[in-house]
């Protein structure tokens, strides 16, 4: 950093308003950078170049509607009372007067008809939270496909990988909050997960909720995480999150002039400063309008918590029906009623397989999913940078897990709405089930071989036209009576997209110094076999040369 | 217009030649098929004009019970092989099974559809006449009982208790076992409403006048009714599903448009 020599001599005589060039604003900037030497900040990170593409915006969606959710929440904290203290409710809405029920229940009823405005932040705060995780979601499906997440940024997934899980925390937090029969089920159904847990279940269920379910702890103790550990986690995350992006810089994607050293793109001043301002109000304007219009949440229709009543159709938020889906698929018994059962009491002690086995796949998959830039690498054995985003179709092995994996996800959905798929297209739930219940097995394999074949032959097709161009369907004689399709070479710029991607093969295994070939490497040989097996090579220059000939 | 003064122009101004009265005549045909179609539409069973002892009714509903249900729950009422025995039933439940379009069954499926009715009310209510003379049962309520007028917060309260579970917390409706299932009943009547509770159609069970007295049940659709009328206070419903509805609207509309403005916000001017 270097100092500008102090422009002031001090001199006691001269007129003490002594005027410098630029104006007013000159003389601010000035006094500011005279202080904090911020111009050396703005001119670093303002000289900051972004590529270009849509799909790197998705991550700044998420950002600007967790702003959405700390301005709108705010103003919720000031007419919310997390109590569940009796009241007899005396408000506006007609179908609850004279019922007893929770502080918490009376004060968001007493936003949503009484305080101005208050339905419609409420509706905002609760499509913002819904927008928050779904953003995250794709964020994450860009990253994952695109393979962004490699060295350097195997940390940075990490980060927004625990990023989505404190969001999915926040959203259940928030949805418990009203203390309505809708999200009472809910934590109905979490109270009996946690007893699900052998030995330790019951006491840990009195430990969260202050003694048996219900009691009267739970929605003070939801509230104190809602607003004020889970966001400051989230806040130190986003921070983490964005210092890695401006150390690693963005990612871009294969083209004329873009290497792996450099990024090519807009600086943020003014560029994208500008861009991402007009883009934070557009997000702000699109959540507004869907709380303006659309109903979410309406508490007042589904009354005040009460254990005894259950309704039918009860679901969580989007976010946490992969859970209740895995809950739903899951059998009593292995083979049918009758068969093995899943819950057994084994000296005093009940075992609830249950809710244990979906538990823990659950678990598994969300650690296999954080862990995948490790595991890939380790696949690899790739230790190299990687600045430029792959196109998915050239990592056929990958893209194909992924897609298994997003399979696996929606039918877990998908089972978290059995119920209504059964009433909408006229099915009964049993068999929406057991459609299901093998679908959650049989579809990830079927989109991993068939997501596979595509990308096989989308890369295919790039080859074939990188060496022989686009058909251009005109036939042409030639004098010797011979008739050809005249192809149009592919130019340039757009052939650099097409064979600049990194080239793996099935990893050789070879003994060690010790003459020796440990365990570990032939478990990497296998899994790298069946990673790269299948590959198309990308065009070497060599072709290249051959096909100019031809 | 100011030369067109003469006698002649101004009669033909007035009367059918009027600019206007094509815009009346349209606005008189509308008023009668509207008003003809809500009053036949509109006319509660309690409304329609049939002495519900009268031998008439009784003869008339014979032979429709003849000609219509008879093939399945055979002419003495006793059921056959392919339909259930109506002794006992009532007036009630033939109001509510013919009068939702449930009965006559139209396919041998889990559980008979509502469909547009096939009878009207008047021949419905001759054969609720002809079974309720033959078969004693619960009557069709009086609507003095079907008025919204009872307490809706205790109404909830026991919807809440004896029917979300299956009908939903916002009577959209839920999945049962085998493909069958408990409707929506947002756009059920109140007489309907009413009936099914009285006999308990279909899957459903019994409320009674002991379980839940004639004042409670009127207070339940009052709860149904006026909670329809406030669905709105936040804007469209979305069919009052909850959160997969939710879920998909933010997915496929929120994230949507919002996908959609970063692909204008990239583009590349040609």
């Amino acid at each position: 950093m270097t100092t500008a020599p102090d422009t002031y001599n001090y001199d006691p005589t001269a007129p003490a308003d002594r005027r410098q060039s630029g104006g007013v604003t000159g003389w601010a900037s000035r006094y500011v950078d005279e202080r904090t030497g911020i111009s050396y900040v703005v001119k670093e990170f303002g000289r900051k170049i972004f590529p270009d593409h849509w799909s790197f915006m998705l991550g700044e969606v998420a950002l600007y509607s967790f702003v959405i959710i700390l301005l709108t929440g705010t103003f919720l904290t000031f007419f919310f009372q997390a109590s569940m203290a009796q009241v007899t409710y005396d408000g506006s809405y007609g179908p609850l007067k004279g019922l007893d029920m929770s502080a918490a229940m009376q004060s968001a009823l007493h936003i949503s008809f009484e305080i101005r405005g208050g339905l419609l932040i409420r509706q905002v705060h609760h499509w913002a939270a819904l927008l928050f995780v779904a953003s995250i979601g794709l964020h994450m499906l860009r990253i994952f496909f695109t393979g962004a997440f490699r060295k350097p940024r195997e940390l940075n997934w990490t980060i927004g990988f625990v990023l989505f899980i404190l969001a999915m925390a926040e959203g259940f937090t928030g949805y418990s909050l009203p203390d309505d029969l809708l999200s009472g089920n809910g934590l109905r159904i979490i109270a009996g997960m946690v007893q699900g847990i052998p030995f330790v279940g019951s006491w840990i269920e009195w430990l969260v909720f202050g003694g048996q379910f219900p009691g009267t702890a739970i929605v003070g103790r939801l509230y104190t995480l809602h607003i004020l550990l889970l966001p400051a986690a989230v806040l130190a995350f986003i921070a983490l999150h964005l210092v890695f992006v401006v150390t690693h810089k963005h990612t871009q994607y294969a083209g004329p002039g873009r290497t792996n050293d450099n990024v090519i793109g807009y600086p943020i001043l003014p560029v994208y400063a500008a861009k991402a301002g007009g883009f934070f109000f557009i997000v702000f304007g699109v959540v507004m309008l869907m709380g303006a219009f659309f109903t979410i949440n309406p508490i007042w229709t589904y009354g005040p918590y009460d254990p005894s009543p259950v309704s039918a159709g009860t679901q969580p938020d989007w976010y946490i029906g992969f859970a209740d889906g895995a809950l739903r698929l899951m059998p009593g018994w292995l083979g049918g009623p009758g068969g093995i059962p899943m819950e057994f009491t084994i000296l005093n002690t009940t075992y609830s397989l249950n809710i244990l086995i979906p538990v823990l796949v659950l678990g598994l998959f969300i650690v296999v999913v954080m862990a995948y830039p490790f595991i890939e690498a380790w696949i690899t054995g790739d230790k190299r940078e990687h600045h430029i985003a792959d196109r998915p179709r050239n990592m056929p092995g990958r893209t194909a897990v992924g897609a298994a994996g997003v399979t696996f996800y929606a039918v877990l959905w998908a089972a978290a709405s059995s119920d209504l798929i059964a009433t909408h297209f006229m099915l009964s739930i049993e068999s929406v089930i057991t459609i299901l219940q093998f679908s959650l097995f049989l579809a990830p394999v079927l989109a991993y071989f068939v997501t596979k074949r595509i990308c096989l032959a989308l890369q295919k097709k790039d080859r074939q036209i990188v060496l022989h161009g686009y058909e251009s369907g005109r036939i042409v004689r030639l004098p010797g009576g011979e008739y050809i399709e005249v192809h149009e070479p592919v130019d340039e710029y757009e052939r650099w997209k097409l064979v600049s991607f990194n080239e793996y093969e099935p990893l050789m295994i070879r003994p060690n110094a010790a003459g020796r070939i440990p365990v570990t490497e032939r478990a990497r040989a296998v899994v790298s076999r069946w990673f790269f097996e299948d590959r198309i090579e990308p065009v070497s220059s060599t072709e290249l040369e051959v096909a100019h000939h031809h | 217009m100011a030369t067109m003064n003469s006698d002649d122009t101004k009669r033909r101004k007035r009367g059918r030649r009027s600019p206007l009265a094509s815009v009346a005549l349209v606005l008189t045909g509308l008023l009668i098929t509207g008003g003809a179609y809500a009053l036949m539409t509109a006319a509660s069973p309690a409304n329609a004009d049939v002495n519900m002892a009268s031998a008439q009714s009784i003869s008339q509903g014979k032979k429709l019970f003849a000609a219509n249900c008879a093939t399945c729950h055979g002419l003495n009422l006793a059921g056959t092989s392919s339909g259930p025995s109506l002794i006992g039933v009532g007036a009630a439940a033939v109001d509510f099974q013919v009068g939702t379009g449930r009965m006559p069954l139209a396919q041998d499926a889990p559980q008979a559809e509502v469909k547009p009715p096939v009878f009207d009310e008047t021949q419905t209510l001759q054969m609720a006449a002809y079974v309720a003379s033959i078969s004693p049962g619960p009557g069709i309520p009086a609507s003095s009982n079907l008025t919204l007028t009872g307490d809706a917060t205790k109404g909830a309260e026991l919807f809440r208790i004896n029917c979300a579970m299956c009908h939903n917390v916002a009577g959209a409706g839920g999945a049962l076992t085998e493909g069958k299932y408990a409707p929506n009943l947002m756009k059920t009547t109140p007489a309907h409403i009413y009936e099914a509770m009285l006999t308990g159609p279909q899957n459903m069970p019994v409320f009674n006048d002991a379980n839940i007295t004639p004042q409670e049940k009127q207070d339940i659709i009052t709860a149904l009714k006026v909670q329809n009328q406030a669905a709105g206070v936040g804007g469209f419903d979305l069919g009052s599903l909850g959160p997969v509805a939710e879920g998909l609207f933010l997915w496929i509309f929120g994230l949507g448009a919002i996908v959609a403005f970063t692909v204008w916000l990239t583009a590349k001017a040609n």
